[in-house]
């Protein structure tokens, strides 16, 4: 355990040292998040019956998706695991005592976490103070922002897990660039990350609730503001556990097979 | 002019190269090609869903605003396409290559854009072009001369405008590598959320891309002129004014370039 | 002929000290420091020279070959080349002039040499018969011609580099800048590039500087040695005046580099 808090801590140093690009990350993120707004206020002025949930409610969503921008973007991927499975150098990992999917696991989620702690507070701050209902409103009640937190731990993991299953994949594929493209492409937009899942036609968005992709970001986005009923949210955290479990599982087993593969053919 | 002649040889020998270059890997070609396509077909599919939803944005309909998103998107993967060497600069800086452009008895810009030509971008280009044509077949048009050319227009003041924003960028690498990330909203951004008309993002915003970086003379105006809200010719010509943002972004390189010869780095 | 006199350059380069403190104070305020790479540096070359440049990482090494390739402007000093001043003219310069980066490759990656050989006509705009005549004989000379057709990417390392050579050399020029030809190839492409290097200098008269690590690379190329150390000349002579006896040439400098306390 204090491997990995040191680890996450000389992530996190590294990220302070390049002090110009954490403010050009954390300026490009906001005017995204702004534009976002624009759009939707510019749909909501149009037709505001049509609105699935509450203009302040979409807002809130987009400012928390660009603030936890690094727990759940899957094109942000660690090059250098896969530059180790490309060049060969996993070789030497596998010589070593650990469990390679639990420290590519862990190492992911650091990663993840250090990023989105250099980057959410200015973002999220800001946003609070935007106008309302253009800002982030705050949490619907105390339950919620305790949900809100554990749906976004759980959204990480998943998010996490699931990139492991690209990491893996690529060990069994002659093109593993297309594969990226096909799979992060696909949980980009079946996420939520392109439009919000409530926005889509009723029977669209059924069908997307029970995939993978609606257990990452949007959960607990929609949790925070209130526009889940208690009964979405137990199912949607069962889901998320669901999910979870399925994905750490087919990507274990999928790893331990392509070690036995490297073992055997010799790297 | 005979110096321009053999730069316009030269160019065409360096485009000659990447292709060959690149026709040895063609999976890979078509692979990023095929990514470079569903980025923008996840934005396209946000569209296309907000609209099962809702009928109009700030007046215009669904076929309008995909006739604006594709022309933009057009001029945006044309701009990548040929100023690509400029879009990576950063890479040649980090990797001293510069110093190899340097040496060589030619024109930096010339030089620099021969570096790198990505016709991976064919793949956004086919669905700019795709939605381009829905969009013209719906939203029922009528088209006489001027509005061709201002179409034709809008296409080359926005290459222009995308190619100087590429130049801005590289001209910043001189200065600071750390902090390039801010351009992505300008050009990343742009292609982003120039799907929409800029009116969608406010007055402010409309003001901005007029005046400071001119968006909204390549996309905004000449629509509303190709839609019939605006009737004085003026609008037809607008788009190529978006060109005077080569100047400054020029500006900015060649002191950039001043700045790295007298530094070193 | 090169003349270089009070050559002076210097950097200013931010500090970056250790630690999760330094880091978040450097959040807001940031010290830098001066690097002087170059102080009052002067030396002669003759045309038709081999000239060794050497000195350890950082002494300026680098500086001074960009200054004289027309990258880099200098604080203060005069530099000419064949009467040039290198910065202030610098496509005139350069198309007097040949540079091997040994890191860095010239040449595209995923076409054929001969390709990148052809664009190199075209960017120097070389005469078709003086570009058929100079690639006639870099062929013959280098032993090329098995090389020509395959991609760079094929190619040893040691076929590279006779490539890079080839390809500074195609629009003739007058001086040839060397920056560590040498690196990392097997014994035989090393003596088959030295071999080269010697010949062309004794044909064609090319003034070349070369810049190494390698002391065997000086032993059999350069006549005379400049020394750099800190930014200063620290010696300039004629090799054999330097070697004391019997002693190998890398114990020399070493011992050279300990006196100097550039170390």
């Amino acid at each position: 355990m204090k491997k990995y808090f040191s680890f996450f801590r000389l992530r996190f140093t590294l990220g302070l040292q390049y002090r110009v690009a954490a403010l050009a990350g954390i300026a490009t993120q906001f005017a995204w998040g702004f534009m976002e707004v624009m759009i939707f206020a510019a749909f909501y002025r149009g037709d505001k019956n049509a609105f699935p949930m509450s203009l302040s409610a979409t807002c809130s969503y987009i400012w928390l998706g660009q603030g936890f921008l690094a727990f759940f973007a899957t094109w942000m991927m660690d090059n250098e695991i896969f530059d180790s499975i490309l060049k060969g150098n996993i070789a030497y990992e596998l010589c070593r005592p650990i469990d390679i999917y639990n420290i590519w696991f862990s190492k992911s989620v650091a990663v993840r976490l250090s990023r989105a702690m250099l980057r959410c507070f200015p973002i999220l701050l800001v946003a609070a103070f935007l106008p309302d209902p253009y800002g982030l409103a705050k949490p619907e009640s105390c339950l919620h922002f305790f949900l809100f937190i554990l749906t976004l731990a759980l959204g990480l993991l998943v998010t996490a897990a699931f990139c492991m299953l690209i990491y893996i994949l690529t060990f069994y594929t002659i093109s593993p660039q297309g594969l990226r493209i096909l799979f992060t492409s696909a949980a980009d937009f079946f996420s939520g990350g392109v439009i919000p899942l409530p926005f889509f036609p009723e029977p669209v968005q059924k069908i997307m609730e029970l995939l993978p992709f609606a257990a990452m970001q949007n959960v607990s986005l929609r949790i925070y503001s209130g526009s889940m009923e208690t009964d979405e949210m137990k199912k949607a955290i069962l889901l998320q556990l669901f999910w979870l479990f399925i994905l750490i599982f087919t990507g274990k087993i999928l790893c331990r097979r392509a070690e036995k593969k490297i073992t055997v053919q010799g790297g | 002019m005979k110096k321009i002649i053999s730069d316009i040889k030269l160019y065409k020998h360096y485009i000659s190269i990447n292709l060959r270059g690149m026709m040895q890997y063609k999976t890979s070609f078509f692979l990023s090609a095929m990514g470079q396509f569903l980025i923008s077909f996840n934005v396209f599919l946000g569209i296309f869903f907000l609209f099962q939803r809702f009928s109009k944005v700030e007046g215009f309909t669904y076929s309008q605003v995909l006739l604006c998103f594709s022309i933009l998107l057009l001029e945006f993967s044309l701009a990548e396409s040929f100023a690509r060497g400029f879009d990576t600069f950063s890479e040649m800086v980090r990797q001293g290559e510069f110093d190899r452009i340097l040496v060589r008895p030619r024109g930096e810009i010339l030089q620099v854009l021969g570096s790198n030509f990505e016709l991976t971008r064919i793949g956004r280009m086919l669905q700019a072009l795709v939605m381009f044509v829905y969009g013209v077949s719906k939203s029922g048009i009528d088209w006489n001369l001027l509005k061709i050319l201002t179409v034709f227009f809008m296409i080359l003041g926005g290459t222009s405008l995308f190619t100087g924003l590429f130049i801005l960028q590289a001209g910043l690498c001189f200065f600071t590598l750390e902090g390039l990330e801010i351009m992505n909203i300008f050009t990343d951004g742009a292609r982003e959320f120039g799907k929409y008309p800029m009116e969608v993002y406010g007055r402010k915003m409309l003001l901005f891309t007029t005046f400071l970086i001119p968006y909204s003379l390549v996309q905004y105006y000449p629509l509303l002129y190709i839609l019939e809200r605006r009737t004085s010719p003026l609008y037809v010509v607008l788009p190529l004014a978006a060109a005077w943002f080569l100047f400054p972004s020029l500006a900015l390189w060649k002191l950039g370039v001043r700045r790295y010869t007298s530094s070193g780095s | 002929m090169i003349t270089v006199n009070h050559l002076c350059k210097s950097y200013r380069i931010a500090k970056r000290n250790p630690g999760f403190t330094a880091a978040c104070k450097a959040l807001f305020h940031r010290e830098y420091e001066i690097i002087h790479a170059l102080k009052d540096v002067s030396f002669t070359i003759s045309d038709g020279e081999m000239v060794g440049y050497i000195g350890p990482n950082g002494a300026g090494k680098s500086s001074t070959i960009k200054i004289l390739s027309g990258i880099l402007t200098p604080e203060g000093g005069t530099v000419s080349v064949d009467g040039r001043v290198p910065w202030k003219n610098r496509i005139e310069h350069v198309r007097q002039i040949g540079v091997v980066f040994g890191q860095r490759s010239q040449l595209w990656w995923d076409v054929p040499v001969m390709d990148s050989f052809e664009l190199l006509k075209d960017i120097y705009s070389v005469p078709t018969p003086q570009y058929k005549k100079s690639l006639e004989e870099l062929t013959a000379l280098l032993h090329l011609e098995e090389l020509l057709r395959s991609p760079v990417r094929q190619l040893s390392l040691g076929q590279r580099m006779k490539c890079e050579i080839a390809a500074s050399l195609l629009h003739n020029p007058r001086i040839l800048f060397l920056d560590e030809p040498t690196i990392g190839l097997d014994a035989v492409s090393k003596l088959a590039v030295r071999e080269f290097i010697l010949q062309l200098n004794k044909e064609k008269g090319t003034t070349v500087i070369l810049t190494t690590h390698d002391m065997q690379d000086i032993e059999a190329l350069a006549s005379r040695i400049i020394l750099i150390g800190k930014g200063q000349i620290l010696m300039d002579g004629n090799i054999d005046s330097i070697k004391k006896g019997s002693a190998a040439i890398d114990e020399t400098v070493a011992e050279l580099y300990h006196s100097y306390e550039v170390v």
